[in-house]
């Protein structure tokens, strides 16, 4: 059974609309990016999926479960929010409490929490924190901890806003280590303005742009993140692969420019010059 | 000598046991637009706070070497007066705007300077004017746009009339749109007004087709210093976990396969002229 979202529209109380009409469905095990300016709605509805947001108008249902009939902890075994900011998420004295507390909450027995926390500080490479307070640690590993906190339930979908904020790089290659560990298990849903983050991912996910409180468009990444004219609504830098051949192409010569692999790139390079030649 | 000289530096925070900067050496000229870049703790911040002085008169610990600012030892000269030379932009503008308008809140570190009111408008107007806030100027930041907010915490800084301006990751808390509006901003100043510009980012796909140098740093250390065409084609940098621009891989895809281009490209549009170019001479 999948997410599905229904026409959802939500204004906020003061009087801002943050999502007009939004649809979209997420499968069991499905791949998926949201993507779009600041102020497009892309958190607003990630909130709706665990209802801590409830729409104005339309539904959304998980699992067949409308998310208005549900409490927000109800939905948050299924549905695993790991925020932007990890300060508005970290409370727990020690690293090893905070991975636990959840699982506290959703009252598992000792000895399940027990392995869980174990089984996430090691997927997340956070053994040797466990006893340090949350507090203490750098941006980087705060997200990780967040991170963690979350995917110790085991939710089925598993909704990640800005992962890659103030990581750095060997950070996110390590993140998109952990998160291709995560695919074909449960489905993966992760907001995000970082272009070439997105676009290096095997297998690639579905995008979905948005713009103004829309979806504007949905499809496979190399059809959407190749396509000027939807970047440019979704106020997207295109991602440096494609902005080679598109220039390219700009100056006369006849090269494909739907590629987002380098390899993809330098043959399409190479046979464009022996064309030439 | 540089407007900048960092010379032997290492400090250590207080209730630490490893040093945060271990004998770094750095000097930048004026007028230069400098990366720096390193993983996360590897000692950047620090090394930023150093430069107006908040290490070692904020954060206390052991400090040894010296660094000189605009020619100002930073252990004999106040915060106050060091923010004259170096204004430090962070990451988070929200963190840095408080005041109820853009205005009041460029026009607060000259009036804490104690500046005639006549000086003080003056360098408000000319702040608001540099970075495209004028129009926004009676607006509450809370209300602008987070490229909006980070170009009112620059005219804040600038409202100072520092030499250098040092940026903590301006970006990365801001949406592509906002990010490009800040660097197009940086680089401006830097060329139009000669602002010597120290800009620490991890995205160097963005910010590399700007720079005159890429200094990476790697466990309080400089690890690599000079050209971004040079450090950013080393083996080093790769195995220090710097995120190589995409043009540079592509650059280097090629090469392997035998179409050399003639220069290292840092941005797409030289990359398709470079291409362009020996193509067609083929």
């Amino acid at each position: 059974m999948p997410i599905e979202v229904q026409y959802v529209w939500y204004t906020y109380p003061s009087g801002i609309e943050a999502l007009k009409g939004i649809s979209l469905t997420v499968e069991d095990r499905d791949f998926l990016v949201i993507m779009g300016p600041n102020g497009a709605g892309k958190t607003t509805l990630l909130k709706t999926l665990n209802g801590l947001i409830k729409p104005t108008k339309g539904r959304v249902l998980v699992d067949g479960v409308d998310t208005r009939h549900a409490t927000v902890a109800e939905l948050s075994r299924k549905v695993g929010l790991v925020f932007q900011n990890p300060d508005h998420q970290l409370f727990c004295s020690t690293v090893e409490e905070e991975i636990a507390f959840a699982l506290r909450n959703f009252g598992f027995n000792e000895e399940e929490i027990k392995e869980r926390v174990e089984w996430a500080l090691e997927t997340l490479g956070l053994e040797e924190y466990r006893d340090v307070s949350p507090l203490m640690l750098s941006g980087g590993e705060k997200k990780r901890v967040a991170l963690a906190s979350v995917l110790v339930w085991d939710p089925k979908y598993l909704v990640l806003d800005e992962p890659t904020l103030g990581q750095d790089y060997a950070q996110k290659e390590k993140l998109r280590e952990i998160i291709c560990g995560l695919l074909g298990q449960r489905a993966v849903i992760i907001v995000t303005h970082d272009i070439e983050f997105v676009v290096d991912f095997r297998p690639r996910p579905r995008v979905a742009l948005m713009a103004d409180g829309r979806i504007i468009a949905e499809g496979k990444a190399e059809e959407v993140l190749t396509d000027p004219e939807l970047l440019s609504r979704a106020s997207l830098v295109r991602p440096q692969v494609p902005e080679v051949l598109f220039n390219l192409r700009e100056k006369g010569l006849p090269v494909r420019t739907d590629v987002l692999d380098l390899v993809e790139a330098r043959d399409a390079i190479i046979s464009l010059a022996r064309g030439l030649a | 000598m540089g407007i900048i000289e960092v010379e032997d530096v290492s400090f250590t925070y207080s209730g630490s046991k490893r040093p945060a900067l271990d004998h770094v050496d750095l000097s930048i000229k004026k007028s230069e637009f400098v990366i720096l870049t390193g993983p996360s703790g590897c000692g950047k911040t620090t090394l930023c706070r150093c430069l107006n002085g908040l290490v070692p008169h904020f954060y206390s610990g052991d400090f040894r070497g010296r660094v000189l600012v605009a020619g100002l030892d930073t252990r004999e000269h106040e915060i106050w007066e060091l923010s004259q030379h170096v204004g430090l932009v962070f990451q988070n503008p929200e963190n840095q705007l408080f005041c109820l308008t853009v205005e009041a809140d460029v026009a607060f570190g000259p009036e804490n300077l104690g500046l005639p009111r006549e000086e003080i408008r003056r360098r408000v107007e000319w702040a608001l004017k540099v970075t495209g806030m004028w129009e926004l100027r009676h607006r509450p930041p809370h209300e602008l746009s987070g490229g909006q907010q980070q170009r009112a915490a620059i005219a804040a800084v600038l409202a100072m009339k520092p030499e250098v301006l040092v940026l903590d990751e301006p970006t990365s808390f801001l949406d592509p749109a906002g990010a490009a509006e800040i660097l197009s901003l940086v680089a401006e100043l830097n060329k139009r007004l000669g602002i010597t510009v120290l800009l620490v980012e991890h995205r160097l796909d963005m910010t590399s087709p700007y720079a005159d140098r890429v200094v990476v740093m790697a466990k309080g250390r400089i690890a690599l210093d000079g050209p971004p065409e040079e450090v950013l084609t080393s083996r080093e940098a790769r195995e220090l976990g710097v995120g190589i621009p995409k043009v540079i891989r592509l650059y280097e895809l090629l090469a392997e396969r035998g179409l050399r281009l003639p220069e290292v490209p840092l941005s797409p549009g030289q990359m398709a002229s470079l291409i362009s170019e020996v193509v067609r001479c083929r």
